[in-house]
């Protein structure tokens, strides 16, 4: 039976995307786990997280845990989630410039510089906090049974902006139209939190655990 | 089209039963919390909170459960206030499955704990809860005080003042609930909720005196608010969640359908 492996490197709590991992998976597949050999021996591999980008980083280069990421990415099914996703981008612009794993080409901008930039009218909230919609971008597996469009719940004030148009899974309107999701050989990287997406987020993770990293 | 306003059912919490109060004060039972919650999810909820009013410590183990219980099988963000004094209550109700706590009144007491539960669990999951109630009189210019104990405790504190304090401390969200209304059925304190919501840059969240579904409309539109909250009007079977959804949608507010 395959199994998924949810990678803990001390990067908020986990305790959701277990759980509902477990409920489209079966609680036997899932593990979640900071030994190198159980995340590199798993099928699947989750990489969440929530906090600061720097943070962030400084806990997965502290416990070796980026050479995983970056092993994963090489050679199986890997699922970004949150920042998650914005760590495997080239560099965030949090915490006055943050350098990230350089597995997906391109930058982290934060809303107020990107919506300034846009010069778009009107006032928005930041952090983009709630249910979005998700504009798919092409066919993708993990997509299968997902209506294109359909509502996801985000809450952060930065966003994953890659070099490269062919990266770009899907959109979702904030002040701008920004990168919600990045699909990437066998990466796939969302910036919503499809564990408190209700049917959409566990139809995802379901079309996730069924994914030979093939798109 | 884009980000929807979201609506909360929020659940009042004693000791592992929902009840509401009255102006926080005449209780009625209203049932099994994991059961509502799991019929407020299927009614299209965009989260749940809970208010966990129990007097006693001893029985706040019973609210943890009852997280636990609802994490595993509504998977939309859950929001547990009352009784947060300190981050080991806030690391214990993360671990239970709870998305976000909601801070009142240790929040007044230490407004460092704010700074220090955000820097240790991020802005995203601390909601600082803001009980304001009008202290001006009729013909000077609005003003509000925040309130903490459940409403019965005055702080003289300037409710915008508090709110940009919070703010600025990372809360990444505020639940603002007018003390004048709630539970009176009356609406929400609309020229609080749009002062409120234009002082700060984060989401807040309307709560306190809904009664009709116009009410929820009302908030959005003219109190400008992020997120609409209610309870009785669930709890008691007048409206589903997705029936004040629909009516969001008709007065042409986006929403989750």
């Amino acid at each position: 039976m395959s199994s998924i492996a949810i990678i803990d490197y001390g990067m908020g709590n986990l305790h959701s995307i277990a759980k509902a991992l477990e409920h489209v998976a079966g609680k036997d597949r899932v593990r979640v786990s900071s030994a190198r050999e159980t995340i590199l021996a798993a099928d699947r591999v989750v990489f969440p997280g929530v906090g600061a980008i720097r943070d962030c980083m400084s806990e997965l280069q502290r416990t070796g845990l980026d050479q995983v990421v970056m092993e994963v990415a090489r050679s199986k099914p890997l699922l970004g989630v949150c920042l998650g996703m914005q760590a495997l981008l080239d560099s965030s612009a949090e915490n006055e410039g943050t350098p990230c794993l350089g597995i997906i080409p391109g930058c982290v901008q934060h809303f107020k510089e990107g919506i300034s930039q846009a010069g778009t009218a009107g006032r928005l909230k930041i952090p983009h906090m709630g249910w979005n919609q998700v504009q798919q971008q092409d066919k993708h597996p993990l997509w299968q049974d997902i209506p294109d469009g359909s509502r996801f719940y985000f809450v952060h004030s930065y966003y994953a902006a890659p070099a490269a148009d062919t990266d770009v899974a899907a959109t979702t309107p904030y002040g701008i139209e920004f990168t919600s999701v990045i699909a990437h050989d066998n990466v796939f990287a969302v910036q919503f939190h499809p564990e408190k997406s209700q049917h959409a987020g566990l139809g995802l993770l379901s079309n996730f655990v069924n994914w030979n990293g093939v798109s | 089209m884009g980000l929807a306003k979201r609506i909360i059912p929020c659940l009042d919490v004693d000791a592992g039963r929902v009840v509401k109060g009255v102006q926080f004060v005449d209780i009625r039972d209203a049932g099994n919390p994991v059961e509502i919650a799991r019929r407020y999810d299927e009614q299209g909820a965009d989260e749940i909170t809970f208010l966990d009013i129990t007097a006693s410590s001893d029985q706040r183990d019973t609210m943890v459960h009852v997280v636990e219980q609802v994490a595993g099988e509504v998977f939309i963000p859950l929001t547990v206030g009352g009784g947060i004094r300190e981050v080991a209550n806030i690391r214990r109700m993360l671990n239970a499955g709870a998305d976000k706590v909601g801070i009142n009144t240790a929040a007044v007491n230490n407004p460092d704990f704010v700074r220090e539960a955000a820097e240790r669990f991020g802005s995203q999951c601390i909601v600082v809860s803001i009980d304001a109630r009008q202290a001006s009189t009729a013909d000077a210019a609005p003003r509000w005080e925040i309130f903490t104990h459940g409403g019965r405790k005055p702080t003289g504190i300037d409710a915008v003042e508090w709110a940009q304090r919070m703010v600025e401390y990372g809360a990444g969200e505020l639940l603002l609930t007018s003390m004048d209304r709630d539970g009176t059925r009356d609406g929400f304190d609309l020229a609080l909720t749009s002062t409120i919501s234009d002082a700060v840059d984060v989401p807040v969240i309307a709560s306190g005196g809904v009664g009709t579904l116009d009410h929820l409309v009302d908030g959005v539109i003219e109190g400008r608010a992020d997120a609409v909250l209610a309870a009785s009007i669930f709890h008691f079977g007048e409206f589903t969640v997705g029936e004040a959804k629909q009516h969001m949608a008709a007065a042409g507010i986006e929403v989750r359908l």
